[in-house]
């Protein structure tokens, strides 16, 4: 099971943190703070896990940005890695060749993204083109709200003249 | 943009604070958008709620806190639009934690939510469910879920599943319900659907044997099988292919599922055999996505019940993992091979060169790894040339890594040495190289050792002191160092016990007390380590006469430490010095030897040395003990030599207080008495030293626990002490195993049967019992004393002590002389009264002095072995 998913940048900014093990607020920041300290320093040509607290942390370096995972002992490091690469491919191809800014001002999509790859900590959904699909499906149901929504208050601007 | 929109926008704040410079600008900007996003909250706000959300979620993730923002989710979640509910659920989700009350606030609207006809709505509650819902949601919500298992759209189904994995990991009772559903899953083609379906009936089967035993059937398993290989078998997929393999994802779920089936089943493991040898033989190796297969299938070929052949290829694929350049792959390899040891420990032998390599990797998680694992592969066979690998590694290893890397050497080196010299030379290596890292015990231990070598005492005096000429900043070494300086000082200079594979040395008696006195001085030597350097000042000092003033100038140096412990000893070692010549050399005999026993028992207790000597102190005088009056002893320090006969036997106890260690009495060093004694009683008087002597049948409750003040300072400061309840209690089995404990009553003899109290190759005690009538307590005690030499003994005196529960009385003794070869005895009446007969028996610690051709002689011994009931 994934403990938690961490976004780190190469300055060590938190760009994402998604929690599905119940940690308090001062938890969370210790956990990051130990482990950016840990990860950003490792060399470039190293092995991708590092164990921490009786856990494995299974990390990858995209462009500026660090991608995290905490899993349990037991579980398959080489998947994990597999399951980042995932997310970033689908981040990729949602954004259009992504980096770093998209997920700066579109965290929340970010997040959106990886509700639908993600749930308890499990993997829920391995083909990319579904998860687009959902996405999208989501995108437009938000836009039609919206579009609604402005017409109704042009309308009211309107009569208000 | 909304043309009465107010405040700034999102995208507008995430600018703001990314121009800033400072933390101080930073916490600005924030305080000023949190200001207005507080407002917005208290006006009821509706219109940029969702933009406040999202504001507020950055903010968050900056760590800031946003608390007050809660309610705000609640809200949104409640509201109509399904762009309010996806931001309501992403703040819930990432401003709330399971814990928080305000959650059970919204088990309401995810009720209605899960029962929406917005799919995309139901999707959002599975998801928040899923994510942080406690015990108490769960138990609210799992109907809701499992009928969403059946949900017309696939993709609300496998969120359904994982939503299911969440509730029976929180209420396993609820797990029988999901059986059924999680069962029609398995059915599935979407992928999806199938990898959430194995995933939640793999969690199952942890939480419920029922589950287990469900999924076990033979029409169950086949299917999964018949899955695996389908997937294995299929053709190129696009929409799900990695590196040329259909989901891997799906193979490693199935995999694992399948593990947790064979698991401890033979039946259910002879069914997945041609299936695994398949995905074994079949899987390419060149991506990370097919070793992340291999890896999960050799793992589940480790795990299910035997089959040689399979683990045979498992182990040939770990061995292909270990020579991989990826360190990635050689990380699992390592990682498995774990596992693999208990299953087949001669497959992982075969591996060892290349561990070995591992262990010197840049990588320190592959190195953590691969130092545990050479640690589980040694034996006797091969310790001397992994340790030899080890060690030599130790020198250019990382400094991080020393500490993980020495303790493991030391407890391969501990476990597995064949003889005592290499253990000491071994030993010497890992402290020169890296004393700094070696913990207390490991040198503790090797202070036994060394003491119980008696062979090697030369050699390995030696050896140290060329070690620490070179490595005087490594601490325990330093320790070791002067520790067997100052007591085979004089083998060092006399190159006593010299072994044919050494190389000779001349040391003078300055270059010996040079060392202690660089250790001394040392600007990194701590409490401890100067105070081991003092005590073995001490003992060179009597070693070597010649050295005598400029030892004493040493020590005397140390008057005004404002350390207490250093100042006592050195004013303390300075008068005994001075004043004391005559008692010098009893008092710093050489320790004796150390019970290696009682201290690996005591490691094995784990306990903090201080904490144990006292328990073990109480352990062995349960009750107390008290001393006995006028014990020659007393205040020796305050005696002028004239008046204090100081008994050959009992010189090393001093020793022991003196050093803080209490040594098992029942370790007889050659040369001294070989009557067993206690040492306790000498250390009690010592330790009082300042205090008023205590006298016989007083509240002995005080000198234990001053014996216990004094011991815990001491042995804080030395933690060598060996507990003497291991000693003590293996004296008394010594006299129960050849004292008949129980003779045969004689016919008109009295009730208890009489005992030998104590025996000695010189000297035997019986006592007989008797009980005054009407008075169950007291008991009367003939003591009978039988000389076995054939020497007579004139000054006989016997003295005795209790615990505190007990009264003891003692009569005048017959006499006070003990004709030879058992012409004849002393009989001595002892009146006991039991405050607690009936729930603790008798116990008595007794000291027979006497002299023999004029020269003191003490015997001490604690009875142990009297009748139950008395």
């Amino acid at each position: 099971m994934i403990h938690f998913v961490l976004l780190i940048s190469r300055q060590g900014k938190v760009r994402l943190t998604k929690w599905y093990s119940p940690y308090t607020q001062k938890e969370r920041s210790k956990v990051i703070r130990e482990l950016s300290g840990v990860i950003l320093t490792r060399g470039p040509k190293l092995c991708n896990f590092v164990e921490w607290r009786g856990y494995k942390v299974v990390y990858k370096r995209y462009a500026s940005l660090y991608f995290c995972m905490c899993v349990d002992q037991e579980d398959n490091e080489l998947e994990i890695l597999e399951i980042i690469h995932h997310y970033v491919e689908i981040l990729d191809r949602y954004f259009g060749s992504v980096c770093e800014l998209d997920l700066i001002f579109n965290f929340h999509k970010a997040y959106y993204i990886l509700d639908e790859i993600l749930i308890a900590g499990e993997l829920q959904e391995s083909s990319k083109k579904t998860v687009a699909r959902l996405i999208a499906a989501q995108d437009s149901l938000v836009e039609t709200a919206k579009e609604q929504a402005s017409s109704i208050s042009n309308i009211i601007a309107q009569a208000t003249k | 943009m909304n043309p009465f929109s107010s405040g700034t926008r999102l995208r507008d704040m995430i600018r703001s604070i990314r121009a800033c410079k400072t933390a101080a600008e930073e916490r600005a900007v924030v305080r000023k958008e949190c200001a207005a996003i507080r407002a917005a909250i208290n006006e009821n706000d509706q219109d940029y709620r969702h933009r406040n959300l999202a504001k507020l979620m950055f903010i968050h993730m900056l760590g800031y806190p946003t608390h007050f923002g809660q309610m705000e989710c609640l809200k949104s979640i409640a509201s109509a639009g399904f762009p309010e509910k996806r931001i309501g659920y992403l703040g819930l989700m990432l401003l709330l934690d399971e814990r928080q009350e305000v959650l059970m606030l919204v088990t309401n609207s995810l009720k209605q939510d899960l029962n929406h006809t917005n799919q995309y709505i139901v999707g959002l509650a599975l998801c928040a469910l899923g994510n942080i819902c406690s015990a108490e949601m769960a138990r609210d919500l799992a109907p809701e879920v499992e009928r969403l298992l059946q949900f017309r759209d696939p993709n609300i189904r496998k969120k359904a599943a994982l939503c299911s994995i969440r509730i029976i990991k929180k209420v396993p009772d609820l797990a029988e319900n999901f059986i059924n559903p999680a069962a029609a899953l398995l059915k599935e083609k979407h992928h999806g659907v199938l990898i959430t379906g194995i995933q939640l009936v793999t969690d199952l089967c942890k939480v419920s044997t029922e589950a287990l035993e469900f999924f076990r059937k033979p029409k169950c398993l086949d299917g999964l099988v018949k899955t695996l290989r389908d997937v294995v078998n299929s053709p190129y997929a696009p929409e799900y292919d990695i590196a040329g393999i259909t989901d891997p994802f799906l193979h490693i779920r199935l995999l694992k599922l399948l593990r947790v089936l064979g698991q401890g089943d033979a039946d259910a493991s002879d069914c997945m055999n041609d299936i695994l040898a398949q995905v074994a033989t079949k899987t390419e190796s060149n991506k990370n996505a097919g070793n992340a297969i291999l890896y999960e299938c050799v793992e589940t070929i480790m795990s299910i019940e035997d089959n040689g052949g399979l683990r045979v290829l498992a182990i040939n694929i770990l061995g292909r993992f270990l020579s991989n350049r990826d360190n990635n792959i050689r990380y699992v390899a390592l990682n498995m091979l774990m596992k693999a040891i208990t299953v087949d420990a001669q497959a992982v032998q075969r591996h060892r060169a290349t561990i070995l390599e591992c262990v010197k990797d840049l990588d320190a998680s592959i190195r953590k790894r691969a130092l545990e694992l050479v640690y589980l592969l040694v034996n006797e066979s091969n310790v001397k040339p992994l340790t030899k690998e080890l060690i030599d590694y130790l020198e250019i290893s990382d400094q991080e890594f020393k500490g993980d890397l020495t303790a493991k050497i030391c407890s391969m080196v501990e476990k597995f040495s064949p003889d005592k010299i290499w253990y000491i030379d071994q030993m010497l290596k890992v402290l020169s190289e890296a004393g700094n890292f070696v913990k207390d015990e490991v040198w503790h231990a090797l202070i036994v050792v060394i003491s119980n070598a008696s062979d090697l005492h030369g050699y390995t005096v030696r050896a140290l002191y060329r070690a620490v000429q070179t490595s005087i900043e490594q601490e325990s070494l330093v320790r070791v160092a002067i520790w067997c300086i100052g007591e085979y000082g004089d083998m060092l200079v006399n190159n006593g016990g010299v072994l044919n594979i050494e190389d000779p040395i001349t040391v003078t008696e300055s270059d010996a007390v040079d060392v202690v006195e660089i250790a001394i001085k040392h600007h990194s030597s701590d409490i401890t380590t100067k105070a081991m350097a003092m005590v073995a000042l001490l003992k060179l000092s009597s070693r070597f006469p010649s050295c005598s003033e400029r030892i004493r100038d040493i020590i005397v140096q140390n008057k005004g430490s404002l350390v207490l412990e250093l100042q006592q000893r050195s004013i303390e070692f300075n008068s005994i010095v001075e004043k004391h010549q005559n008692i010098r050399s009893t008092l710093v005999e050489r320790m004796p030897v150390l019970d290696e026993a009682t201290f690996s028992g005591r490691r094995a207790g784990s306990l903090p040395a201080t904490v144990s000597t006292s328990s073990g102190t109480s352990l062995n005088l349960p009750n107390g003990v008290a001393k006995p009056a006028a014990a020659p002893l007393v205040d020796l320090l305050d005696l002028s030599s004239d008046d204090a006969p100081v008994p050959s036997s009992s010189g090393n106890d001093f020793l022991q207080d003196l050093l803080g260690v209490d040594v098992s009495p029942a370790s007889v060093q050659p040369g001294t008495s070989q009557a067993p004694k206690a040492g306790t009683d000498v250390l009690l008087d010592l330790l009082s030293i300042g205090s008023p002597p205590v006298q016989n049948n007083s509240t002995p409750s005080d000198i234990l626990s001053s014996s216990q003040d004094n011991k815990s300072s001491v042995a804080k400061l030395d933690g060598l002490s060996p507990t003497p309840s291991g000693g003590a209690a293996s004296m008394i089995d010594l006299l129960d195993g050849f004292v008949p404990n129980s003779p045969k009553p004689e016919d008109n003899g009295p009730a208890y049967p009489s005992i030998v109290a104590f025996e000695s190759s010189s000297l035997r005690l019986t006592f007989n019992f008797s009980k005054p009538p009407g008075n169950p307590q007291t008991t009367l005690i003939q003591a009978t004393f039988t000389n076995l030499s054939p020497n007579v003994y004139t000054d006989f005196v016997f003295q005795a002590a209790v615990p505190k529960f007990l009264q003891l009385h003692l009569d005048p003794a017959s006499g006070n002389t003990l004709p030879a070869s058992g012409n004849g005895s002393i009989t001595q009446t002892l009146r006991v009264t039991n405050s607690q007969h009936g729930k603790k028996p008798l116990v008595m610690r007794t000291r027979i002095a006497y002299k023999l051709n004029n020269r003191d002689v003490l015997e001490e011994g604690q009875i142990n072995n009297f009748p139950r009931d008395l």
